[in-house]
């Protein structure tokens, strides 16, 4: 069965959609900023979990409030009983601090608990992880540039380089609207949606590619729509079976993993939508003909 | 074929297991920061010296030299200037050594008419820095080895920093406190004038908040402690650290404590004093015990700490993480049923899709899964739960490949009327876009795996080794199972769904 959608017919309207997306990213980003976790921000993180029937947050937080840690924040963590507890700390060396913390809390509750992870992040630490996170992201992205431009002409690498922006800036405008917590499992997550949307994009691209050389009559606009339609059944699935790997980890891979599949499914149906909505366009709009692609042989 | 057989077998093999990273076992993760500042300071004070020596045996008039700060001010006379200048740039010199390895000296001159400015050079403070992180991982590992951890691991992170698992520990807490303490210990005497002069200090007892007036010269210090024990002194009924000292420092001992009977003798710990019993004969033999109100526990800890020896300089935790057993537990759970339920997803689905292609990628996938887990337990891969969820997402990625083939076969056959024809341009058409499409991810899968750190680290592993099992699968195995379907039913019409 052959297919043909009309694509690009939404070209023009999508690329509206797309870039007011963008915009509306960006200023969450700049004007909310995004929420980051002990790992960028620094101070302590404690998962406790109570030993009782539902629980109530609000004992907890006047416990909590007691012991003069300067603000605290404190969430339900997946389960009913299970609470994430963060605070600022600079100071990492009191050997004491958390036994102490214990020790105050069980004087304030009535229900056992239990920590079930403590992590504590100096101020040092914290700011070299976050460069070190926004660099990998550059460099992931400006390795993507080179190597398309290595195996391409430099209007497909603008084309792929434009969706992966696209993809990463309004992943983290979701995350920053929903207050989500950016943490090193997100950068990880941010990475791995670039290695994603450009593999998407170089499937069609290299498709793209191949129908410029074979057919000199058709022209670019209906000629992307062309490729996409070809690989079509391929992008769909490929997008499916990812997604329901990623929903599974969603579901069931516990509370630690939720951000990061989170961010990975947006990351992958966003992907797929600029490989085809925004990597297309471009090409169009560079005017790419067979001549941009024999030159390359040449 | 021969290879993946291999790789089944070592599967098998108990010996070797999977490596399983802090969130999924439990355990501490620490990383401590050496404090070098006080490392650098006793090193310039101690040059300054190196350098009165050296220009009095070399027979040159110094006019002043002094520390600023960390800069050494050296004022000479005008008619030496080029004479000195001439010994610090010397590669052979002894007083600025140079490093052929850095080529760079030990001190980076400055001259400032007829001073000479000193500093530290880059590498000169790098070879400082090395070699009191190699001294502190010695020390940390002796602590960490007396509490008797389950396979510590210490690795060395820069030039001052010391990172340190401990798997299966849920309370890190005494070990933060061994490593917090320098230990570095000094027996000294009170000094007999009454007023605070060069020479002297005033420190404080911890246990009373005394203050007494100490002579800085050193009778013993910890490197003379050959062992410690907490002992309980059956006289008083009290918790004692007991020592013994070696030779050199028997002799000292037994020297000063000859001389100063009824003088009080400091026992000081980090600057604080712990006791300062007043000597009431000489003690000869190397032995002798330190009291000072301890418990049992902090007794056991000052023994260990005098055992192990001294820091060179203060450590700082600078990042702590620990995941309790419970946890670890739980994750792992977490991370097979959804490693299963995506794996079956995945697998419905395709079997959905594409019948008996989607089988034989099914089955491709398996071997895929297999070579993965064997070659992490080969490289001795530490997985984490991200690493977990790289699995899972190679499952959902790695059909990527085999759909991609089995879309251009779909399109070749329509044009081609020879099957194995139409199947062999299916294979080598989507070779360059296959490989393509995953030298992206492995690019990004990399410059994960160097900025990475921890956990996540875990998953850029995963991540590249299952693109790679994922392409060898996918050339190797699945083609060779298409083409044997294929070469059985050439002659009839082959429909991929």
């Amino acid at each position: 069965m052959k297919k043909d959608y009309k694509f690009n017919q939404y070209y023009k309207s999508l690329n509206v959609f797309s870039i007011a997306l963008i915009l509306f990213s960006l200023i969450f980003l700049i004007f909310k900023g995004l929420n980051y976790g002990v790992d960028f921000k620094g101070g302590t993180l404690i998962e406790i979990r109570v030993e009782t029937e539902k629980p109530d947050i609000e004992v907890l937080r006047s416990s909590f409030n007691k012991m003069n840690l300067g603000k605290i924040s404190i969430k339900n963590f997946g389960s009913d009983n299970d609470f994430v507890v963060k605070f600022k700390r600079d100071e990492l060396n009191d050997p004491e601090f958390i036994e102490n913390l214990q020790r105050n809390l069980s004087q304030e509750l009535t229900q056992d608990f239990s920590f079930r992870r403590v992590e504590n992040v100096g101020p040092k630490v914290s700011s070299e992880l976050l460069k070190a996170g926004v660099t990998a992201i550059c460099l992931s992205l400006m390795a993507m540039l080179i190597y398309i431009w290595i195996r391409f002409e430099w209007q497909f690498s603008v084309g792929a380089i434009a969706a992966l922006f696209h993809d990463v800036i309004i992943t983290l405008g979701i995350f920053s609207a929903l207050s989500l917590e950016i943490n090193l499992s997100i950068v990880a997550a941010v990475l791995t949606i670039v290695g994603y949307s450009m593999n998407d994009t170089v499937v069609i691209y290299d498709r793209v590619r191949e129908n410029l050389k074979k057919y000199s009559d058709i022209k670019i606009f209906d000629l992307t729509n062309l490729s996409i339609n070809e690989t079509l059944s391929r992008t769909i699935i490929t997008s499916s079976t990812t997604l329901l790997a990623l929903l599974s980890i969603f579901l069931f891979g516990g509370e630690i993993l939720k951000g990061f599949s989170l961010a990975m499914i947006l990351g992958v149906i966003l992907g797929t939508y600029s490989s085809i909505f925004i990597a297309n366009p471009l090409l169009v709009f560079f005017k790419v003909s067979q001549k941009t692609v024999l030159k390359e042989d040449n | 074929m021969v290879s993946s057989s291999n790789f089944l077998d070592l599967d098998l093999d108990k010996q070797k297991k999977i490596k399983l990273g802090l969130d999924l076992q439990g355990g501490s993760y620490l990383l401590l920061e050496l404090d070098n500042e006080p490392v650098i300071k006793q090193k310039l004070q101690s040059k300054l010296l190196e350098i009165k020596d050296y220009f009095k045996k070399n027979k040159i008039k110094i006019l002043s030299l002094k520390l600023d700060d960390k800069l050494i001010k050296l004022k000479v006379s005008k008619d030496d200037v080029e004479k000195i200048s001439e010994i610090f740039s010397d590669k052979e010199s002894t007083i600025n050594p140079y490093y052929f390895q850095y080529k760079a000296h030990q001190l980076d001159v400055k001259i400032n008419g007829d001073v000479f400015n000193l500093e530290l050079s880059k590498y000169g403070i790098v070879l400082i820095k090395n070699a009191s992180l190699d001294q502190a991982i010695e020390i940390v590992r002796k602590r960490v080895d007396e509490v008797g951890t389950n396979e510590p691991n210490i690795l060395k992170r820069g030039n001052d920093r010391i990172l340190l698992e401990l798997p299966g520990l849920d309370n890190p807490d005494r070990i933060k406190s061994l490593l917090g303490k320098t230990a570095d210990l000094a027996f000294r005497l009170e000094s007999k004038s009454s007023n605070e002069s060069f020479g002297t200090e005033k420190l404080k007892l911890i246990e009373t908040g005394e203050e007494l007036l100490l002579s800085k010269r050193v009778i013993i210090s910890g490197d003379n402690l050959v062992d410690a024990s907490p002992r309980m002194d059956s006289f008083n009924n009290e918790t004692v650290v007991s020592f013994t000292l070696d030779r050199v420092g028997s002799k000292r001992f037994a020297q000063a404590t000859k001389r100063n009977i009824g003088t009080r003798l400091a026992i000081v710990l980090d600057g604080q004093i712990i006791s300062a019993p007043v000597i009431r004969d000489v003690i000869a033999g190397g032995s002798g015990q330190i009291s000072g109100g301890f418990t049992f526990q902090s007794a056991t800890d000052l023994a260990l700490l005098l055992r192990s020896g001294a820091l060179p300089a203060p450590l700082n935790i600078i990042e702590e993480r620990t995941v309790g057993p419970d946890l670890g537990q739980d994750s792992i759970n977490a991370g097979i049923l959804s490693l299963i339920i995506g794996f079956l997803l995945v697998i419905g689905f395709m079997t959905f899709k594409y019948r008996i292609f989607g089988i034989i990628a099914n089955f491709t996938l398996i071997i895929n899964l297999i070579l993965l887990i064997s070659i992490l337990t080969l490289l001795e891969a530490t997985l984490t739960l991200p690493g977990i969820a790289g699995i899972i997402l190679t499952v959902g990625m790695a059909v990527d490949a085999n759909v991609l083939i089995f879309e251009r076969i779909k399109e070749e056959t329509s044009k081609e009327k020879n099957n194995l024809i139409a199947f062999d341009n299916g294979y080598s058409k989507s070779k360059i876009t296959i490989l393509d499409a995953n030298i992206t991810t492995i690019i990004a899968a990399i410059i994960l795996f160097i900025f990475g750190s921890g956990p996540v680290k875990g998953f850029s592993i995963t991540l590249c080794v299952g693109i790679l099992t994922t392409l060898f699968s996918v050339f190797f195995i699945a083609r060779l199972l298409t083409s044997i379907y294929v070469k059985i039913n050439k002659n009839k019409e082959i429909i991929i769904k």
